[in-house]
């Protein structure tokens, strides 16, 4: 079974296209029944437990290895941030988006600023969207690095993790490179990003780029030519389509389903309806069409990164809109206006007008929808944030029902959390 | 009197050697995990490193003693030891050089205890120190203590049968029990040694002495990532490191074991070589089986409790007596 996808791993392990039924079938048959009266003990899994991905906790009903109920407990990283929100300009706020979800928190910026400039009626320059659109790629590449090597330490393999850790660090670079940031980049800005592209970032860019998808070549021989690797996944796990759409799991777990759902392709933001890319699906629905469907991903991520270096427009980095746009860092202690502009958008905060709007964008960990409800003035009245993690978190129960303990431990972090983003 | 003398010499050289070599084993674990893993491993602590294990045993003995509150007292206490202490027996069963060997005019054994049947002492020794875990995990009060516990003692039952049939062909061929006398029929070469004749066997015993050491891709009992740190949650200082320590010391024993069984023991891989003593052999076998063993750890993902358990009863059992059959036949007809 492994040893055909060796030379060629862009092909993956051919098997038939199932139909919903027989996913259901079959997920009926790959969990152990949990009807009935038995003894069973309850353990607490979480907040300390070292594959819980941060503070999630669990209660878990075991009999024996099975796994008969489960009640998660969101909310042990509850930060307040929507009320923050509601004490801070919209400027003010970009900050304490990088803290949602940190893995990939440009793609949180990005998807709050999305929402900002659709309230305020905003056009982002043209060199702008590119950069976001790269930026926001170049995290999701980063984002499913660490997703893969944790994903295959919570199986058990110790030493994979550090390996796409490393490949990793190539992303936090450019990013470094980008805003000087390595983790909580905040690089985004209303009406476009904080800076424009660095010298010599083409070129840098170009060969991580170049890189990463050899790097995915030998990832994908370390793991489909695993046996155990493959028993641990195959068939484990199985959340249908219908299962995803009633718990709103979204993102590369429902795209495992065979759901070809993708804002990036359905509601097009920032330059993706300029850049040419490909929906990646996959139809068993287990825990290896999860790494499967974040594989095809990257090399995806890799392409449209490639296409926004070749494609870069010249021009503005953020719009020139002084109601709604901090000026240009460099011009504030040369020119009077920009100076004006500065002083009214960090003492009083942009204009807004009186409305609401909802800006749902694809990142890396499934649909983020912003909610900002505005009363006109320079401050959120209300800001909502529907953040993947946390309706992953909420399909804890039927996710975890009937698998065994072992396995639940590989179904939670298949399906991609990070408790900040969960817990706001 | 100088037989005791010689005895007490080779029990105490064997013990030093033996606790000696855990803190240098976890030192290259961890410098191998780190090789491993494009990393470089402890550095800081002596030269290259080699000193952490020691400021590590020094910081454990300097913890607080916990017992929780809710924990089995004399019970909880006494596990560690029951892991700790029957690997250092089973050391005194391997032969590390020839019989009667002249020193200063006397004749010596070059193995502390030659038991007629140290190959079922070895079994059952090691079947011992599934108590400590068991028990451990029982005593700690804890439900992932428990649970740990549980899938040891399961794991055991399932390892040690299978492992003790792919054993019989071995002892078939040698003709005895006693580990002297099968070091001895395996004079030669390296093709002369048992792994070649009891492949199948040597590959079930491997694996399942993986399973027995409860190291990956069989460390199911402490699995971090399930079971926070399975049957050892409770443990803390000293009675934790006890627990790592008699882990590494059973790797040592069974590395040896396998090594005595299947790979020639003490004897040389080529018979010109055979004026360098036995003993380095001897290390050589066991340092290059522990390499292996630390390979798999850092390389593999983790088995499920009911994939390893179809592994010992669907595959290595029946495996371990049509081995057993075929062994049984072959050598009544030769």
């Amino acid at each position: 079974m492994a040893a055909s996808t060796h030379d060629n791993p862009d092909v993956s392990i051919e098997k038939p296209r199932p139909t919903l039924e027989e996913l259901k079938e079959r997920k009926r048959k790959s969990r152990q029944p949990v009807g009935g009266c038995r003894e069973t003990i309850t353990v607490s899994m979480g907040p300390q437990h070292p594959s819980t991905h941060g503070v999630f906790r669990a209660e878990l009903d075991l009999d024996g290895e099975i796994i008969v109920n489960a009640r998660p407990e969101i909310g042990n990283l509850h930060r307040g941030v929507e009320k923050l929100a509601e004490y801070r300009t919209y400027h003010q706020f970009i900050p304490v988006t990088d803290r949602l979800d940190y893995i990939s928190s440009f793609a949180m910026n990005h998807a709050y600023c999305e929402a900002v400039e659709k309230l305020m009626g905003v056009e982002v320059p043209p060199r702008a969207r590119y950069i976001r659109t790269l930026a926001h790629e170049l995290t999701r590449i980063a984002n499913h690095l660490l997703w893969l090597g944790v994903h295959v330490m919570d199986l058990g393999a110790q030493t994979f993790f550090l390996i796409t850790f490393r490949d990793r660090e190539y992303i936090l670079d450019l990013f470094e490179m980008l805003c000087g940031a390595r983790l909580t980049h905040s690089y985004a800005r209303i009406g476009g990003v904080s800076k424009d592209l660095p010298e010599d970032f083409d070129r840098r860019c170009r060969e991580v780029v170049d890189f990463m998808p050899k790097r995915l070549v030998e990832y994908e021989n370390l793991i489909k030519s695993n046996r155990i690797f493959l028993k641990r996944t195959v068939g484990v796990g199985i959340f249908t389509s219908e299962d995803c759409a009633t718990w709103r799991i979204t993102g590369p777990s429902l795209r495992a389903a065979g759901v070809e759902r993708d804002l990036r392709k359905d509601e097009p933001y920032a330059a993706y309806d300029e850049v040419d890319f490909e929906v990646a699906v996959e139809y068993n629905a287990d825990v290896y069409d999860r790494f499967l469907v974040r594989m095809k991903e990257v090399r995806e991520s890799c392409s449209i990164v490639r296409q926004c270096l070749d494609k870069m427009p010249e021009g503005e980095y953020l719009a020139r809109d002084a109601a709604h746009v901090l000026p240009l860092k460099k011009n504030v202690m040369s020119d009077a206006a920009s100076m004006v502009q500065d002083f009214v958008h960090v003492f009083h905060g942009p204009r807004i007008p009186e409305g609401e709007v909802y800006r749902a964008v694809e990142v890396p960990k499934g649909e983020m929808g912003v909610y900002i409800s505005s009363d006109g003035g320079p401050k959120p009245q209300r800001l909502h944030l529907a953040t993947p993690t946390f309706y992953h978190c909420q399909a804890v129960p039927p996710l975890f029902e009937g698998e065994t303990l072992a396995d639940s431990v590989g179904i939670f972090g298949s399906v991609d959390v990070v408790l900040g983003d969960s817990d706001r | 009197m100088i037989e005791f003398v010689f005895l007490v010499v080779k029990a105490v050289l064997f013990l030093a050697v033996g606790v000696g070599m855990v803190p240098f084993l976890i030192y290259f674990e961890r410098k191998f995990a780190g090789f491993f893993q494009t990393r470089v491993g402890p550095t800081y602590a002596g030269p290259g490193g080699v000193l952490q294990s020691f400021g590590d045993m020094a910081k454990l003995l300097s913890k607080e003693d916990l017992t929780p509150a809710w924990a089995d007292g004399p019970i909880f206490r006494l596990a560690p030891y029951i892991l700790f202490v029957p690997p250092f027996i089973a050391m005194t069963l391997i032969p590390f050089g020839p019989m009667g060997v002249d020193i200063f005019g006397y004749k010596v054994d070059m193995v502390i205890a030659n038991f007629d049947a140290g190959l079922i002492m070895f079994l059952a020794l090691s079947s011992i120190a599934v108590y400590g875990v068991v028990l451990g995990g029982w005593s700690s009060n804890n439900r992932w203590s428990l649970l740990g516990s549980l899938r040891s003692g399961a794991q055991m039952i399932s390892y040690e049968i299978a492992m003790g049939l792919s054993l019989v062909g071995m002892i078939i061929m040698a003709g005895s029990l006693s580990l002297v006398d099968i070091v001895n029929q395996q004079a030669g070469n390296f093709w002369d040694w048992f792994w070649l004749p009891q492949l199948v066997g040597f590959t079930i015993f491997f694996v399942s002495a993986i399973a027995e050491l409860n190291r990956g891709p069989f460390d199911l009992p402490e699995a971090e990532q399930e079971l926070v740190a399975g049957y050892m949650t409770e443990y803390t200082g000293m009675r934790w490191g006890m627990y790592m320590m008699g882990e590494y010391v059973s790797m040592v024993v069974v590395s040896a074991i396998i090594a005595t069984l299947y790979l020639g023991g003490w004897r040389a891989p080529l018979e010109v070589l055979g004026f360098i003593p036995g003993f380095i052999w001897l290390i050589g076998k066991v340092l290059a089986i522990i390499f292996l063993l630390m390979w798999i750890r850092w390389t593999v993902p983790r088995y499920r409790y009911n994939q390893l358990m179809d592994i010992g009863w669907k595959v290595f059992l029946p495996l371990a007596l049509v081995n057993l059959v075929a062994t049984a036949v072959i050598v009544s007809v030769i």
